[in-house]
């Protein structure tokens, strides 16, 4: 009986949830950025010039270990949603700082596995499936970069202001870009990884 | 189910997902994880046939994201997150499904 003017507020979308959708478009352009390089690395995927080729040099543990740990990034973002839901401050604070790590912990694998291969003489100028790799790779770790730092920002805004409106929109978009980075991360794993071992 | 944004209170409001629909979602992203790593591991079926494996895989693990991350499913009616998703995996599937028809016709490059 309370809600007999909540029906009114169907055709009036508040100003926050704008906003959250303006970003889904964004993240749609993101869609379209990576899908022109994973159409360059398919094309290009033979074109080792005599180098090494991707059964040469991907270290298949490491992999699995920062699949696993995006993974648990993406749920631990989920988890901050819930407890910022719940008006729990600290610990939405805290689920987005585990999340945080996490990203960096995905970000040192993923570092360590570029330097040795470069030390193994495979740098982005040895051959056109090397260049194409890592920029598809590089612009998903630039992407986990930004977004950690963005996650921070936000964690500091939450620290000063509290759950408000604004805070809360901040936090869904960003909880929003991180389970798209895993998105764009299954299909870096499927048809870089698994399927260049395969 | 869907729905229940417009009629919840202001605190609720924007409020999505519950934990137990996120730990289904964790728990099947896992499962469509360590499918295809045993698939590869063991080396089930012949290579070409497990391709379908690594990329049905996929597709279910990135359904799982849209879904019990993502919320796509819980949008109110204009679904224009919907929309926006369907016009984006258009345009997704004419890039790579394209260079890959144009490149396989490119003789130079054979």
């Amino acid at each position: 009986m309370a809600n007999v003017n909540a029906g009114h507020h169907d055709h009036h979308p508040d100003q926050e949830e704008l906003r959250t959708f303006a970003f889904w478009i964004y993240l749609m352009t993101d869609v379209i950025l990576f899908a022109t390089l994973f159409a360059t690395y398919i094309v290009l995927q033979g074109s080792t010039d005599g180098g090494p080729g991707p059964k040469d040099l991907f270290q298949m543990s490491g992999i699995y270990a920062s699949t696993f740990i995006l993974l648990t990034s993406s749920f631990t973002s989920g988890l901050a949603i819930l407890a910022m839901n719940k008006g729990n401050r600290l610990a939405l604070m805290n689920w987005l700082g585990v999340t945080v790590f996490l990203g960096a912990s995905f970000l040192f694998l993923e570092i360590n596995e570029f330097i040795h291969m470069v030390s193994e003489g495979a740098t982005i100028g040895t051959s056109a499936f090397l260049t194409a790799f890592y920029t598809l790779v590089g612009t998903h770790g630039l992407h986990v970069t930004l977004g950690m730092g963005w996650m921070i920002i936000v964690i500091m805004q939450i620290a000063k202001h509290g759950i408000t409106p604004v805070t809360k929109r901040k936090v869904n978009i960003i909880s929003l870009f991180w389970h798209f980075l895993d998105v764009v991360w299954i299909f870096v794993f499927t048809i870089v990884y698994v399927m260049g071992v395969n | 189910m869907s729905k229940q944004s417009v009629h919840g209170t202001t605190e609720q409001h924007g409020g999505h997902g519950s934990l137990k629909s996120y730990v289904i979602g964790f728990v099947l992203s896992l499962i469509f994880t360590i499918i295809p790593i045993l698939a590869l591991e063991n080396g089930w079926l012949d290579s070409d046939k497990r391709l379908i494996i690594y990329l049905g895989a996929a597709l279910f693990q990135f359904i799982v994201q849209l879904f019990f991350f993502m919320h796509l499913k819980e949008e109110d009616k204009p679904r224009y997150n919907l929309m926006s998703l369907l016009l984006g995996l258009f345009i997704v599937f004419l890039i790579v499904i394209g260079s890959i028809w144009i490149m396989m016709y490119n003789m130079v490059a054979l």
